[in-house]
């Protein structure tokens, strides 16, 4: 299984992990390039923390392989893989001060010159001056900076990080971000980072994996998981979409036609995911516009009517909800570049979108609309105040 | 002295006046200092300063004659010469049965604490177990235990570490095994107790970080449960440095610790300014090596 040519990659090959009869991975497979920012995003549950264990060797696998480069590192004993781990609760040591948490690992591997390489680490993470503090004397975001140095410095080939912000207030929890990605950047180390904040996962990773009951739902750039979901569950996981339940009736040109609640709709078929049978079509809320329903739809666009039912004003845009007549509400967000007035509530419109911005997904048959309730953004998951 | 510093001031580096306290508030923690404070007084402070008059009395008195108070220092010295050999012994035994005590006491802490799951409570009550009956009658226990006729005796001259003719009981061994085995749930519990709070996380933690088993162990673990180990081994220490009961019933004259000499000089002998400063010796070796012991171990956070 193992080649020569993808050096340095973390691949991770029917790695399948069970607890009893619960299986919380099955048959992962999946690479991680060298030196690429990667993330397992996921609700918490979906398998992503135990697959980031396995990887670190804290949890043996049921079945598959972890490979590293050519070496299989799958039976290695956690203190003998090239892999460093932030943890989610940090685990700094309370007995150690902030210097000697950073050394622990260097001073295991016997190495000499400790200090200058300690110092300069500190300095990275921006902890100058704090080497001789105990952990409990530093604040959530600084411990989270000594766990990370502390990883960091023994230049891991590959670097895990386990909800490392989840403890961090949101403005604090940007800024790290920003660092992170920094010191990535930086590095160049391979960064294997698990989030369920899925705004966290696109800003900060090249690659994302949304993962769902242990498997990978989709994996590929931020951009195109955003624009072009696989799955409902990435759909409506990844950001907010609106799905109407509907049937596509195959491919017509170059388009696919979809029917939904007695009017048909065109998706390029290159955005279609099944081009028959039971689907979702979906559009972000972002990519619907609304105009008073007198308006004429602008050419090539498409739309269905309704009522504005809610509105919410969150300063960059208005989020709105449009009541349609089968009774579903769509999720509209509006800019407020101040070129539109605001719509009041009940007002009739008409929310239409480009084709080329619509998507196809493969529906099951019990399933019906899907659409997101306006201001429950994922964002608002784990916001401590 | 720190607490009752902290009482009556308000937080430190604020401008603003603390709001006025009712009177009688700041006599609240000597009012809550004065019972325990009597007692010790009554029941610790006044014997301690009798007795220590005592040790300084002409050694030629006698209960029947009485005592003078002559200011004798000698009795120091003297006790010492006549005696050098038990005071030793009891702090060659103690020593010796802290170290098995650590030996045994360290991995059974451990084990309870982070091993035994549902199992815990229970294994916690068999250690405390034998407090249920009398120091006594344990170590008598272990006198027929012991016995040249009992099993044990048998057993080790059936596979030969003894010899045919050899014993247990009335051995220094004997009151070496009696002192590990009648204190032990000292150094067990509070070792426990600092082993229990160990986060497993922190272990994952040094093994992520090229920590083997042991060396995570010798790095983490120890120094963590370092507190535990020190409160315990002092609890277990101090005890059995000043016991007698082991070597009186376990051992022969050729085995008394300085508690026997104690013990006779109060209570056969009669010879109470001997004893006394027999006392104050045994009290003023176990504070030193208390102290430095501490100090060696750098917790400050022990007692």
């Amino acid at each position: 299984m193992a080649t020569t040519s993808d050096a340095g990659d973390l691949r991770l090959a029917g790695l399948t992990k069970r607890f009893g009869a619960f299986t919380a991975v099955d048959d992962l497979t999946l690479t991680v390039p060298r030196g690429s920012f990667f993330a397992l995003l996921g609700a918490s549950g979906c398998g992503k923390t135990t697959t980031l264990r396995m990887v670190a060797g804290l949890e043996e696998p049921t079945a598959g392989h972890v490979w590293l480069g050519d070496r299989d590192i799958t039976r290695l004993r956690p203190y003998q893989r090239p892999v460093n781990t932030v943890f989610q609760s940090y685990a700094l040591f309370p007995h150690l001060d902030v210097f000697e948490n950073v050394a622990f690992g260097l001073r295991r591997r016997k190495l000499r010159d400790i200090a200058p390489q300690v110092e300069r680490m500190l300095s990275l993470v921006r902890l100058d001056g704090f080497a001789r503090r105990r952990p409990a004397q530093l604040s959530g975001g600084q411990q989270q900076r000594v766990a990370l140095a502390r990883a960091l410095i023994n230049h891991p080939q590959v670097l895990l990080l386990d909800e490392p912000l989840g403890a961090l207030d949101l403005k604090l929890r940007r800024q790290m971000q920003i660092e992170l990605k920094r010191i990535q950047t930086d590095v160049g180390i391979t960064f294997v980072h698990v989030t369920h904040d899925q705004e966290e996962a696109m800003t900060m990773a090249d690659t994302v994996a949304v993962m769902n009951a242990g498997r990978i739902e989709q994996l590929g750039r931020p951009a195109d998981l955003y624009d072009y979901p696989a799955t409902a569950f990435v759909a409506t996981f990844l950001g907010q979409s609106n799905l109407l339940a509907g049937e596509a009736s195959g491919p017509s040109g170059g388009d696919v036609l979809v029917e939904a609640y007695g009017q048909r709709f065109a998706v390029p078929a290159g955005r279609a995911r099944s081009a028959r049978g039971r689907v979702f079509l979906g559009v972000r809320p972002e990519k619907l516009h609304l105009l008073p329903a007198a308006s004429p739809v602008p050419s090539g666009h498409q739309s269905v009517t309704g009522v504005v039912s809610d509105s919410s004003y969150v300063g960059v845009s208005t989020q709105y909800l449009v009541r349609t007549a089968w009774g579903t509400e769509l999720a509209v967000f509006a800019p407020n570049s101040g070129s539109e007035p605001p719509l009041a509530v009940g007002t009739q419109v008409c929310a239409h979108w480009s084709p080329a911005h619509a998507f196809v997904l493969e529906r099951s048959p019990e399933e019906g609309d899907r659409t997101a309730p306006v201001l429950d953004t994922p964002d608002a998951v784990g916001v401590v105040p | 002295m720190t607490l009752l510093a902290g009482v009556g001031a308000g937080p430190r580096g604020q401008a603003v006046p603390p709001p006025p306290r009712r009177p009688g508030r700041r006599w609240l923690p000597y009012l809550l200092l004065l019972p325990g404070a009597a007692w010790l007084i009554l029941f610790f402070a006044a014997p301690a300063v009798q007795l220590a008059a005592t040790s300084l009395y002409d050694p030629g008195g006698s209960l029947t004659t009485g005592y003078a108070m002559t200011w004798a220092f000698g009795n120091y010295p003297d006790a010492l010469r006549a005696y050098a050999d038990q005071l030793f012994r009891s702090f060659g035994y103690a020593g010796l049965a802290t170290l098995i005590g650590i030996v045994l006491g360290y991995p059974l802490a451990y084990a309870i604490a982070q091993k035994a799951g549902r199992w815990k409570n229970l294994l916690l009550v068999c250690v405390v177990a034998p407090m249920f009956t009398s120091f006594l009658v344990r170590t008598l226990a272990w006198k027929t235990i012991l016995s040249d006729n009992g099993w044990a005796v048998g057993f080790l001259r059936d596979i030969g570490v003894l010899a045919d003719d050899g014993r247990l009981l009335a051995t220094s061994t004997a009151v070496v095994l009696g002192l590990t085995y009648n204190f032990l749930p000292f150094l067990v519990l509070p070792l426990y107790a600092s082993l229990e709070r160990l986060d497993g996380r922190l272990l994952e933690a040094a093994s992520d970080l090229y920590a083997s088993p042991v060396r995570a162990f010798v790095k983490v673990t120890l120094p963590l449960s370092m507190p535990g180990l020190v409160a315990g081994t002092l609890l277990f220490f101090i005890p059995a440095a000043g016991d007698y009961i082991n070597a009186e019933l376990l051992g022969t004259p050729n085995t008394y610790m300085v508690g026997n000499v104690i013990d006779s000089a109060f209570l056969v002998r009669l010879d109470y300014p001997q004893g006394a400063a027999l006392s104050f010796l045994l009290m003023a070796v176990i504070l030193a090596i208390v102290l430095v012991y501490l100090r060696r171990a750098g917790t400050d956070e022990v007692v």
